[in-house]
């Protein structure tokens, strides 16, 4: 793209298509849509990271796991969301130390659960969650487990040993639960873990995880952003600004960009 | 040593929407009013703000907004017979705490139930006849008519500034609203709000098969309003953070923006906070309620006496207290006798999406909780049942209210749970799928209601409420018959492939499916099958009214806000224009 469009020029086009857009498309607001889409600098929703695949992942302070704890989420979270040569996986997106920091806080703690017995921990699915353990005694315990089960079946080797496919065949036997552990139903883990991991992926970076925003990235999420009501009547116009974080220290202003004295713009031209 | 409070008129247990409306009215009328509020203190400015409001993980994963179930929950089984386990984790839904209620956090639909759903057993008996349905489909009706709750929808639909476009007005169709909607006397009071892409596809589609799309009823208001008492809403921003968010920009209606103010500036008034009601206290010789108990903040038991006790909880809470207080007789479903805690229902939901493959951007985040196109013409009053088995409907609609990733990302069937297929799947479909949802009624069954549990006690030591639930088989054929429906929409709308989400299973516990709850403490017309008479007044306690869902004896194909609040206006003027001069039973048995 070479020519970049004057705000003026944006704001008549968005002019155009807001009008148009509540009746069926045309070539004309195809074309404003177009030039709209075009004005939005610098395109940064749908662009991965910078990003070295295979490069060793920085792990950042443990507030709960221990470090063989952590070798095993880490191994077992890229399994479930991996790497791709352009897009990075859980491990690279830091879903190890989301994790981490959920399990050392009040999630782990099992803050707002109830965990009064009696117990009955074979309870239908309908019934949900019904073990004793907080989310963090859950790891901790699923993970001992977990690993007991790989050395005593993989020729004493750890599960962050495993070549890809084996890794995959164990966390699919704990899914399915044809894999028992001694103390819980296996798939009560895996699920919790496989929830943990998506959350860790895409929830806000200052959780820990979502490193650099990938997730968003990834999928065309832009973040913490406050209003999108002059740009919502725009179809198929890719939204191609940098997501925000609610960490970003400039995300307050950039709410408020657009909707000042002067009125209404769509905000999709600078940041 | 229970400690003893000043007396006053009226003691509102709980702080949300009914509560802000009754504490507003009454206050005004002239009676000393205490609103009694499990949780905190809560304003838009300053705990509703930017950027920090816009966490998905916070707020609708970690349920900021929601109630502690460490401190009381439910216990839940799907059948009588089975053991209820206690609901450990929120999930199916998300009741609130703190000021405001869920009024804070929701996503601002706002849909009036069609008229026959207050006479729906005369409906049914009338227009199908007596034999219709079987013994287990307990429908009632509720003892008001659409009619006469009328102005009340309106006043209330004034009072948060809903944005639509109406559809009888009058009896005169409207073109460009919902045209089965009861006659309104009066337009909403704002413009609908804008339609994104999914609400314009679904629309052209619905239109093109012979339905009546329109925008769906919003209490993300639209332009700079001002409500009857003077309160000002701004336009909705469709930031695509409602629910279960507070609003930042004060554009969706809630108790703080609309009503509260209004009531906290009255001097009769009092919002107090951390107040854990544990039961009524009530007079067994003159029936009459005497008061409430309630653990405050540092944990004392406290008695405040008043003349009025209203029950403005939540939809499970307000029966639950009442059968922990003792008051009217339990519902038990092996005799099928009892009122408190029957005809619970709740809300029969489907979904589908279709899958348009890289061929639109949606832009799912542009958002807001009430956007979206929808079509009333399988609801219950829109369509025939006959042949066909079961009594209710539904609406069907393309809501975008949000693209938050952790929750929203969908994935056509086939694809794997995880692993790169699941990555790649998220990626391709996440900004080019448009998702639709049926919002089907719920009937009354009798194995479905709430119980005290014989085993599980929450912090203060009470025994915690029972849910005994399941789809019923009604419900079950009615899900089938629409979401058939709303599948052959979805496949007009030009995706490459679409995905539905049939109802095919036990009701379980664990997925978030709606807060619509309803029924438990029901209005109606026979003290030996409701709990409250048509002013929402209890038939055994003249001093005593409940609020909210909890009265409903079905629920309806529609989302119940707009529903409670003109109840919740109607039981007002009935308080303030009959009961306060006279005090006594306001429909003689």
């Amino acid at each position: 793209m070479t020519e970049k469009l004057s705000r003026r020029d944006l704001l008549k086009a968005a002019g155009v298509a807001g009008v148009a857009a509540t009746v069926p498309e045309t070539a004309s607001t195809e074309a404003a849509h177009q030039q709209v889409a075009q004005a939005n600098l610098p395109p940064a929703v749908g662009q991965p990271p910078a990003y070295v695949p295979g490069a060793p992942v920085e792990r950042g302070v443990l507030f709960f796991l221990n470090d063989e704890e952590a070798r095993f989420i880490e191994a077992a979270v890229e399994r479930l969301i991996p790497a791709e040569p352009e897009w990075p996986g859980a491990a690279w997106a830091g879903v190890l130390n989301f994790i981490d920091r959920q399990l050392a806080a009040a999630y782990g703690a099992g803050a707002r659960m109830y965990l009064k017995g009696p117990w009955i921990p074979d309870a239908p699915p309908q019934q949900g969650y019904q073990l004793r353990y907080t989310p963090a005694q859950l790891y901790r315990i699923g993970i001992a487990e977990v690993r007991a089960h790989v050395t005593a079946n993989y020729g004493g080797r750890e599960f962050w040993d495993l070549n890809a496919p084996v890794m995959d065949e164990v966390l699919s036997g704990l899914e399915s639960g044809s894999i028992q552990l001694p103390s819980m139903p296996s798939p009560v883990f895996f699920e919790t873990l496989l929830a943990n991991t998506v959350e860790g992926f895409f929830a806000d970076p200052v959780y820990g995880g979502n490193r650099e925003m990938v997730g968003w990235r990834m999928v065309g999420f832009p973040g913490a952003y406050a209003q999108y009501v002059d740009l919502v009547e725009l179809y198929n116009v890719p939204f191609t600004r940098p997501p925000i974080s609610i960490g970003d220290t400039g995300a307050r202003h950039a709410y408020l960009e657009g909707h000042t004295q002067a009125g209404h713009t769509h905000g999709a031209q600078k940041r | 040593m229970v400690l003893r409070m000043k007396p006053v008129d009226v003691a509102l247990v709980g702080g949300g929407l009914t509560a802000a409306i009754l504490g507003k009215e009454l206050a005004e009328a002239g009676l000393t009013v205490v609103a009694l509020e499990r949780g905190g203190m809560r304003q838009t400015v300053p705990d509703f703000q930017s950027p920090t409001m816009h966490d998905e993980l916070k707020f609708d994963v970690r349920h900021a907004y929601a109630q502690d179930v460490s401190v009381q929950t439910l216990s839940f089984r799907n059948f009588v017979g089975q053991q209820a386990l206690p609901m450990r984790q929120l999930g199916s839904f998300l009741p609130a705490e703190g000021v405001g209620g869920g009024a804070v956090h929701w996503n601002g639909q706002t849909w009036r139930f069609q008229p026959e759903w207050f006479a729906l057993r005369s409906w049914v008996n009338e227009r199908y006849g007596p034999d219709f349905l079987d013994d287990d489909v307990t429908i009632q009706d509720w003892g008001i008519t659409y009619e006469e709750l009328e102005p009340y929808y309106t006043f209330f639909e004034k009072v948060m500034g809903i944005s639509g476009a109406p559809g009888n007005v009058k009896g005169q169709i409207q073109v460009g609203g919902n045209p089965f909607e009861g006659p309104r006397s009066e337009p909403y009071p704002n413009p609908p709000m804008k339609q994104s892409q999914s609400g314009y596809l679904f629309g052209q589609a619905a239109a093109q098969l012979g339905y009546h799309p329109f925008p769906v009823p919003s209490a993300n208001v639209t332009r700079h309003y001002t409500n009857p008492f003077g309160a000002k809403i701004n336009p909705c921003m469709y930031c695509g953070f409602c629910d279960p968010f507070g609003c930042e920009h004060y554009a969706k209606a809630s108790p703080q923006v609309c009503i509260l103010p209004f009531a906290l500036a009255n001097k009769n008034f009092e919002m107090r906070t951390h107040a854990y009601v544990l039961r009524v206290e009530w007079d067994r010789q003159a029936k009459v309620a005497t008061g409430v108990t309630y653990v405050d903040a540092q944990g004392r038991e406290v008695f405040q006496p008043a003349n009025m006790v209203v029950l403005c909880a939540f939809a499970h809470h307000n029966p639950i207290l009442m059968l922990q207080s003792g008051i009217g007789q339990p519902y038990d479903p092996a005799t099928r006798t009892g009122m408190v805690g029957r005809n619970y229902t709740y809300q029969t939901m489907t979904g589908a999406e279709v899958f348009y493959d890289g061929g639109k951007v949606i832009n799912p985040f542009m958002a807001a909780g009430a956007l979206g196109t929808a079509i009333d013409d399988f609801n219950n009053g829109s369509f025939d049942h006959t042949g066909l088995g079961f009594i209710g409907g539904g609406y069907i609609a393309a809501y975008q209210t949000t693209g938050r990733p952790i929750y929203y990302h969908p994935v056509p069937e086939g694809t794997p749970r995880w692993g790169l297929g699941w990555k790649q799947a998220v990626r391709r479909h996440y900004n080019s799928t448009v998702s639709l949802s049926f919002h089907g009624s719920s009937a009354p069954h009798p194995n479905n209601y709430l119980g005290l549990d014989p085993t599980y006690t929450d912090a203060f030591g009470q025994p915690l409420g029972m849910l005994t639930y399941d789809f019923p088989y009604n419900d079950r054929l009615m899900a089938r018959y629409i979401t058939e429906k709303m599948a052959g929409i979805a496949q007009a709308m030009g995706g490459k492939q679409i995905g539905v989400g049939w109802l095919d299973d036990h009701y379980s516990i664990v997925p978030y499916q709606t807060t619509h709850n309803t029924g438990g403490a029901i209005m109606g017309t026979d003290p030996k099958t409701s709990v409250v008479n048509r002013y929402l007044q209890s038939w055994d306690l003249h001093n005593l009214w409940v609020m909210g869902s909890s009265v409903f004896p079905q629920n309806a194909g529609y989302n119940p806000t707009d529903t409670v609040g003109a109840l919740a206006y109607w039981a007002a003027d009935a308080m303030i224009k009959q009961y306060i001069k006279n005090p006594g039973p306001l429909v003689q048995t």
